[in-house]
């Protein structure tokens, strides 16, 4: 094909639309470099990913719900509580913001008031507080659309607001909810009188479990089935309204609100219409967990939370569905996991190798470093037992070929504590300075570098893992995730030009 | 060829911004199947003409009537819904949204399965769904092989400069207009490409039935498109005709030459 000249080229080509087409007018480079990366994946990540593209919305919920399914039947109910309940619970409230964050575009930072207000909702229609005990089937509803129609009087404000001051006004309401929630125990209704409506900072306790039709669902096994079964289908809707006209409103409001407008798309109500539903699905959500907790507490709903719902769609990428339920079960995972020094062990030390796998190339240098640190190991080892034995007179915590290997690799000190604080503190300003120098001293600190990281480990951290380490490690690992993938596990990278 | 019926009117229209009068007393005609085209040098108010008409801008005085209906203070998107669909100077694609995509979404005012019936996939949710996609694809084939095959699901932002001026047609096409406004459709365009949008326009008035009001800075467009060029100075309509009458009025030479510059001319021709 001939690219035209000057002459003029006729609007209508003939020939196969998908004929090979060498780069002619309107195709400048970086355009070609981006129909060179649609070619890039052609292994087996290629080969999954056009596999996934192709399977229909069920069919994708499936890959999750049955390994989510099987769980319970292989672990204990202490883990199915500790690891799958709050899981889903995550995945469920994260789901719901997506729809105004990840499709609309509106940043809410009121969320979780919603789901309070459906834990609230529950707990005043089915606990001893009022005396009421309202079956499942006919509270959910109700609570779906009393926080639908809360979602409904906070977007009215702020509907004609983006970005920021959206961002304020919604902040403002999640911490007026909490602090109503803390005070509403002594409100003087009209004709009724002084009336307990939350029970202040006592919260409400007793909260019944879900009782549909006589049917209670009671045990941890049936919360985790319930659940599950709330999260499958609340993904096949939203992998349906994703790819629905509503769904590219959304996406089209998000990308360009004025461009939205003048397209025919009724922007304000569009954005009412996600704060709507995200609402919807937070007061739902919010009622199963005042029935797992028993209890509605007013700490429960403050920015913490918000923050972990943030992160866990942070990770999995603004606005992917699939990506949302990793990220919820990463976020909410590993610091359960990083509980017990078994199970923390391997994952930091699995975690720093795949690091250097993914970002030492090519491989001699990855060899190098690796031989690097086991030789500076040793030889740190041998100097210290050598010049000042008291440095490895300590044990390695734990028992073990690993611990036992750690003996004799790892300086361990008989009395660490003042020494590991001190060798923290170093490790914190060396990884704000390697990464300033050059390549090759990069490349010949990483070993030392390694081996102060692991020494800051086995002295310090791993004998506090119970407390606050394991959230500096979570940390540690969301930041380094961001940095090598700012847009999320499973977020497509997102192209501005002005 | 300027015999059909009034499509759009604009009667005594003004609008200004604090003590800066943009448009000022416009009365305009576009009938039926008319191409018209508003020149004018920058800042002469003709992007501030479409916002006006698109319910962007409410306009503070005159009236603008579409087929006889006022539209003066209809939300733009109930605008675009009744038949005006612009594109924009500046490009405003859904970037992060594939090629069909930006087409699909513009269907929105033409179609009406709510959230509801699209969540549990009702057939009538699914009929409509398979329109939108028959729809989309009719307005990207319009541009020939651009637009077609494997882009559509390529995002946007992918696209060449050129490629994304004619998606942004494709996607005001999507909203099924009766005028389609074309703000600089041309700009940025190499030769080849300023003349293949010459014809397009041609084709989109003559196929696709469109009446067209664009704004272009190149002459050779304006002279190959129009039926009627209308030429703006500081908001005010200077001249209206035929191109080669506007092309030569004086005070259309004036406003993008000068006082001085215009006499030059005059004593040189």
């Amino acid at each position: 094909m001939a690219a035209g000249g000057g002459s003029g080229v006729p609007p209508d080509r003939s020939g196969p639309a998908d004929a090979p087409d060498s780069p002619r007018i309107g195709v400048d480079e970086w355009v070609a470099s981006v129909e060179g990366k649609r070619e890039r994946y052609t292994g087996l990540r290629g080969r999954l990913t056009r596999e996934w593209d192709h399977l229909p919305p069920p069919a994708r919920v499936l890959v999750f719900a049955i390994p989510a399914a099987i769980f319970p039947l292989v672990t204990t109910e202490g883990n199915l509580f500790r690891y799958g309940l709050f899981t889903l619970i995550y995945a469920l409230l994260a789901l719901g913001l997506n729809i105004v964050v990840g499709f609309a575009g509106l940043l809410d930072l009121g969320y979780i008031a919603f789901f309070g207000c459906g834990a609230y909702l529950y707990a005043i229609l089915a606990s001893p507080q009022f005396g009421y005990h309202w079956q499942a089937e006919a509270a959910i509803p109700v609570i779906v659309l009393g926080t639908a129609i809360v979602g409904l009087l906070v977007g009215l404000p702020s509907r004609r607001l983006f970005g920021d001051y959206l961002a304020i006004l919604t902040l403002f309401f999640g911490q007026a909810f909490v602090i109503f929630v803390n005070n509403a125990n002594r409100i003087s209704f009209p004709f009724v009188g002084h009336t307990d409506l939350t029970g202040g900072s006592n919260g409400i306790a007793n909260i019944d479990p879900f009782n549909f039709f006589g049917y209670k669902i009671a045990t941890t096994r049936q919360q985790y089935y319930f659940l599950l079964i709330g999260v499958s289908v609340f993904l096949v809707l939203l992998m349906f309204v994703n790819d629905s006209r509503t769904g590219r409103a959304w996406r089209a409001l998000r990308e360009d609100p004025l461009a939205a407008e003048v397209m025919s798309i009724p922007v304000n109500r569009l954005k009412l219409l996600a704060f709507v539903c995200g609402a919807a699905a937070a007061g739902f959500t919010g009622a199963i967990y005042g029935t797992i907790a028993t209890a509605a507490l007013p700490g429960d709903y403050d920015v913490g939370l918000l923050i972990t719902i943030y992160a866990i769609m942070i990770l999995g990428g603004f606005g992917s569905i699939m990506g949302i339920v990793v990220g919820a079960v990463v976020v909410s995972s590993v610091p359960e996991l990083l509980r017990s020094s078994a199970n923390a062990r391997p994952l930091f030390y699995g975690a720093i190798l795949l690091a250097l796998l993914v970002k030492v190339r090519p491989w001699p240098r990855l060899v190098a470093v690796l031989g690097g640190l086991v030789a500076f190991g040793f030889a740190a080892h041998a100097i210290a037992s050598a010049a000042y034995p008291r440095l490895v007179h300590g044990h390695a915590i734990g028992s073990g070929v690993f611990a036992h290997a750690m003996n004799h690799w790892m300086l361990l000190p008989s009395h660490h504590e003042k020494i590991a604080d001190v060798a923290y503190v170093f490790l914190i300003a060396a990884v704000v300075i390697v990464p300033q120098l050059g390549r090759l001293w990069r490349t010949v600190l990483i070993p030392p570098l390694l081996y102060l990281v692991m020494f800051v480990w086995e002295n310090l951290l791993l004998e506090q893992i119970g407390g606050a380490t394991r959230l500096i490690l979570l940390g540690a690992l969301l930041v380094a995730l961001m940095n090598a993938r700012p847009q999320g596990l499973f977020g497509n990278a997102y192209v501005e030009i002005a | 060829m300027t015999d059909g019926a009034p499509l759009l009117e604009l009667d005594g229209v003004g609008k200004s911004f604090g003590g800066l009068r943009v448009i000022e007393g416009l009365d305009l005609v576009v009938r039926e199947h008319e191409i018209v085209s508003v020149i004018g040098p920058n800042g002469a108010g003709k992007t501030t003409l479409f916002n006006l008409i698109t319910g962007l801008y409410r306009p503070d005085a005159g009236e603008i009537r579409l087929d006889g209906r006022n539209l003066v203070g209809l939300a733009p998107h109930k605008i675009t819904s009744l038949g005006v669909a612009r594109t924009f100077q500046t490009l405003r694609l859904f970037l992060n949204m594939t090629v069909k995509e930006n087409v699909m979404a513009a269907q929105y005012g033409a179609t009406k399965v709510g959230v509801l019936r699209s969540m549990v996939r009702t057939p009538a949710a699914r009929r409509e769904e398979k329109e939108i996609h028959r729809r989309a694809e009719e307005k990207l084939s319009f541009f020939g092989e651009r637009l077609m095959g494997y882009r559509w699901n390529q995002f946007a932002y992918s696209l060449s400069y050129a490629n994304r001026r004619r998606l942004e047609i494709a996607r005001a096409m999507a909203t099924e207009p009766r005028i389609l406004l074309l703000d600089e459709p041309a700009a940025g365009m190499n030769p080849a490409e300023t003349h293949e949008i010459t014809e397009l326009i041609g084709k989109l008035r003559d196929d696709g039935g469109y009446t067209i009001l664009v704004i272009e800075h190149d002459m050779h467009v304006v002279e190959g498109i129009s039926d009627r060029v209308v030429a703006l100075d500081h908001g005010v309509k200077i001249a209206e005709g035929s191109f080669e009458a506007v092309a030569t009025d004086e005070r259309v030479v004036e406003a993008y030459l000068g006082v001085r510059g215009a006499k030059e001319e005059t004593e040189a021709g």
